[in-house]
């Protein structure tokens, strides 16, 4: 962060704070968005994701730092205007207006003084996209959930925006609703090439819709990465406690076989249950509670169709388990009980042979 | 029993032949109540969302000030608006005491907490976030609150006629600052008080029916305003 001229950045945070009641509730020293990336602000709750995404929307007075969008401060309250009217924002309730889900469509393009016909057509548009055109003239008090969020979503896409926040927009839906918006959005995304800023609580939904991943802890962002980064080389203990509880690994699609197929990942083939093409980028995650670690040298075949031989990276305590980082050409995460670790006798460096079964790789299209 | 039914005799014949005084009693009650209203709306609807939507020290104090306004006993009002427009009081020199004025003063001081309280209520009843919802949406601050009043319309136009309904029925303050003068500051509540201490109960019940039928048509209009358009 040397240049003022920052590259690909569409919208940079430098040095934001937040104060409430005295107290630095978002301390963020740099946050760099870039163009047509979809950024997941993720952390448990309470951790200021939603202060922050209020903060680089320009909703939320700074008491410190600034935000450049297109290099360019938002200091100025013509700025703070000009800026609003490029972003969108949905939030975890929808908050519709009480009229009808066309009229809630058409508000953005109103506000802007768009002309009735425009308006029309894409409202009509940003309906189809969202698979709600036969609610048009319902009453937005009577939607569910999902109807009513895919509402939102459509407002705001209607805008056409140049950045896009989505507060926790999946939070209060059931999971099937959740799921066929979340597989919409991520195809929305994909096609409109929206700058995205996502907050949630939720890895695996972060996982499948951004190509970044920040972590949020008291206020501050603590990691920035890849998911893969970030979910296999977390960056401290808390880290690790809110998202490494998985190994995710991202590779294509080598073999397929009947309902079965191999995944190449890094050079080694791991195989996984289920329907994809050949040539079809995955990510593949593995529950930990799945790997079992041994230090015989695998003999043939076990019933476990994934067997690797790796060494120990990191061992650490977690209660009644101690989590084993093992480097087996890939980054790979299994639990041991205390038990196995002495009978075994474990330690950073130690050889093992590590099996998982092929339904225990959980499988991501992208 | 005659007595009631000669009453009410009398007082459709007043109605129907269109009595020249019973008119301009009931023009000039609409006429102050309206300007009242009118006036109450303006400043309790704008106060009301400075309130709602700022954060201030005291803000809770200043909104159970505004929720006791509410109930303004009229006499009290009548009373310091008396007081203040005395020939000797601070505001004497005006010479507006015993004027239709007057009497739109006291009655928007009585409306206006009316308006401004229910007002708050309505604008802190709309989930938080709707604020940021709208400026993300890219409207400017005026576009905002008119989002806000289209959304608060049901309890906003509750205010109104809880506003209007309490100044065209009060009387302690209209005959206090007022005077009752005949033709000129004499309102349909003044003037039943006057002719039932008279005796002349039919011309009483004739404006009792008027002051009954005003409240009914203008709340059954602003029900039916506040009713119209929802989306079904």
């Amino acid at each position: 962060m040397n240049s003022i001229q920052s590259s690909a950045g569409l919208l940079e945070a430098r040095g934001i704070k937040v104060l409430r009641g005295g107290f630095p509730v978002i301390d963020i020293p740099t946050l760099l968005v870039e163009h047509g990336r979809v950024i997941s602000l993720i952390g448990p709750n309470g951790s200021g994701k939603s202060t922050l995404m209020l903060a680089l929307a320009s909703l939320l007075k700074l008491h410190q730092g600034s935000i450049f969008f297109h290099g360019q401060p938002i200091d100025s309250s013509a700025a703070r205007a000009a800026y609003r009217k490029k972003l969108a924002m949905v939030f975890q309730e929808p908050l519709l207006f009480d009229a009808t889900v066309f009229e809630n469509v058409a508000t953005g393009l109103k506000i802007r003084g768009m002309k009735q016909q425009e308006i029309d057509q894409t409202v009509e548009e940003q309906l189809a996209r969202f698979g709600i055109g036969h609610l048009a003239r319902r009453s937005a008090r009577k939607l569910s959930g999902g109807e009513a969020q895919r509402t939102s979503l459509a407002r705001a896409f209607a805008i056409r925006p140049e950045i896009i926040f989505l507060d926790e927009p999946f939070a209060s839906l059931d999971p099937p609703s959740r799921d066929s918006l979340v597989d919409d959005l991520h195809a929305i995304l994909r096609q409109t090439r929206t700058t995205a800023v996502i907050a949630t609580h939720d890895r695996m939904e972060a996982l499948r819709l951004s190509d970044i991943l920040a972590v949020m802890f008291a206020g501050t962002i603590v990691q920035t990465g890849t998911p893969e980064e970030v979910m296999n080389r977390p960056a401290d203990e808390q880290v690790a406690a809110f998202v490494g509880t998985e190994t995710i690994l991202s590779g294509t699609v080598a073999k397929t076989y009947d309902g079965t197929f191999a995944v190449c990942i890094a050079g080694t083939l791991l195989e996984a249950v289920g329907e994809v093409k050949k040539g079809e980028e995955v990510v593949c995650c593995i529950r930990p509670e799945l790997v079992t670690i041994s230090t015989d040298t695998p003999i043939g075949h076990s019933s476990a169709r994934n067997t690797f031989t790796g060494t120990i990276v990191k061992i650490s305590p977690l209660g009644l388990f101690y989590r084993v980082y093992l480097d087996c050409g890939f980054p790979l995460v299994a639990y041991v009980t205390t038990q196995s670790l002495k009978n075994l006798g474990l330690k950073d460096g130690t050889r093992v042979t590590a099996s998982f079964k092929a339904t225990a790789v959980h499988v991501i299209k992208k | 029993m005659d007595l009631i039914v000669e009453g009410i005799w009398k007082a459709l014949l007043l109605l129907f032949t269109l009595d020249p005084e019973v008119l301009s009693i009931t023009l000039l009650s609409l006429a102050v109540s309206g300007a009242a209203t009118l006036i109450s709306l303006v400043l309790g609807v704008s106060l009301g969302f400075a309130i709602a939507l700022t954060e201030f020290r005291g803000k809770k104090f200043v909104i159970s000030t505004i929720n006791t306004g509410m109930g303004l006993p009229p006499v009290v009002v009548g009373l310091f608006v008396s007081i203040f427009l005395w020939r000797n009081g601070p505001f004497g020199f005006l010479g507006i005491l015993y004027t239709p004025l007057a009497m739109v003063i006291a009655q928007t001081i009585i409306a206006a907490p009316l308006v401004m309280g229910i007002t708050v209520a309505a604008i802190q009843h709309l989930p938080r976030n709707l604020r940021y919802q709208i400026l993300a949406l890219g409207a400017t601050r005026l576009q905002m609150m008119r989002l806000l009043v289209r959304e608060a319309r049901l309890p906003l136009l509750a205010a109104v006629m809880a506003g209007f309904g309490g100044v065209i029925s009060e009387v302690g303050a209209s005959i206090m600052v007022g005077g009752n003068i005949k033709g000129y500051t004499r309102v349909l509540t003044t003037a039943t008080v006057m002719e039932t201490s008279r005796g002349n109960f039919d011309i009483a019940i004739a404006l009792g029916i008027i002051l009954l039928a005003l409240c009914f048509i203008i709340n059954a209009v602003l029900t039916y305003v506040q009713q119209r358009e929802r989306p079904r």
